[in-house]
């Protein structure tokens, strides 16, 4: 299939990212530049100076909110995306009004418990949309210890499922942004099988 | 009893045991995690009461903190 075949497939989706860090803001490029048609994104956190490390930002960007810079980066890259932005904190209330409509959800909050808490939203209030997270990407190397991993028809999770952020083990460029567009990379294949 | 716990067949003595009971014996000390029992999702407050049978899929997820 030719990419202007898949560019015009992919627009009549929308997805919605759950947090525009480092997953988010990476894997919300990456799906852009495929074309897909809308993006839901949410967020309530500013650009600082440390997110660079990882996160689609600019120094220039630094104390913006990241919806509002991620917005003007995916502008900037493929103006056929509409991107509709969200500066609020989830919770187990406003992720079924936010995501409404979303063909597909990626997860990609910071935090273990709020993972937990969007997962067990979606999976149960939102029953059939699938969910695709993403577990274990702290530090350097070990690339293969990274996989996408389907749990059913609508869970999947992308990393190592081990390596937890701290401070002698960050979170930094590549393994985050490999975890990021391998969500990307599952969102594009679900999407390129629905009619 | 044997399930699919990961795509993997394991086997207990018991006829059934809770969810709880399972990650027990099987020393699952991970607190933070995503468990789906034959599809359906089991919230933590339910690790006691949900019961796993023979031929059950348990599916078991690690959630690490970053993004």
């Amino acid at each position: 299939m030719r990419f202007s075949e898949i560019k015009t497939h992919l627009s009549k989706f929308r997805v919605g990212i759950a947090g525009a860090g480092g997953l988010g803001s990476n894997c919300a490029v990456a799906l852009a530049r495929c074309g897909v048609g809308t993006l839901v994104i949410a967020d309530f956190d500013v650009i600082e100076e440390p997110n660079l490390n990882r996160q689609y930002y600019f120094t220039n960007q630094i104390g913006l909110m990241k919806t509002v810079a991620l917005k003007e980066n995916i502008a900037h890259i493929n103006h056929d995306v509409n991107v509709i932005i969200h500066q609020k904190k989830l919770d187990r209330i406003n992720i079924t009004e936010i995501f409404s409509g979303c063909n597909i959800i990626v997860e990609a909050l910071d935090s273990a418990v709020m993972k937990e808490m969007l997962i067990e939203t979606v999976q149960t209030k939102m029953a059939g949309i699938p969910l695709v997270v993403g577990s274990g990407m702290a530090g350097w190397g070990k690339t293969n210890d990274i996989i996408s991993r389907k749990i059913d028809d609508t869970l999947f999770v992308c990393g190592d499922e081990y390596s937890e952020v701290s401070d002698n083990l960050p979170p930094i460029a590549p393994r985050v942004a490999i975890v990021a567009n391998m969500q990307a990379n599952v969102v594009i294949e679900l999407l390129m099988n629905t009619k | 009893m044997k399930i699919l716990l990961n795509n993997r067949e394991e086997e207990f003595i018991e006829e059934s045991i809770s969810v709880n009971e399972m990650l027990i014996q099987k020393k699952f000390s991970f607190k933070m995690r995503i468990i789906k029992l034959n599809g359906t999702l089991i919230s933590k407050e339910k690790y006691d009461i949900t019961i796993i049978h023979d031929g059950d899929d348990v599916q078991m997820l690690y959630l690490m903190s970053g993004g």
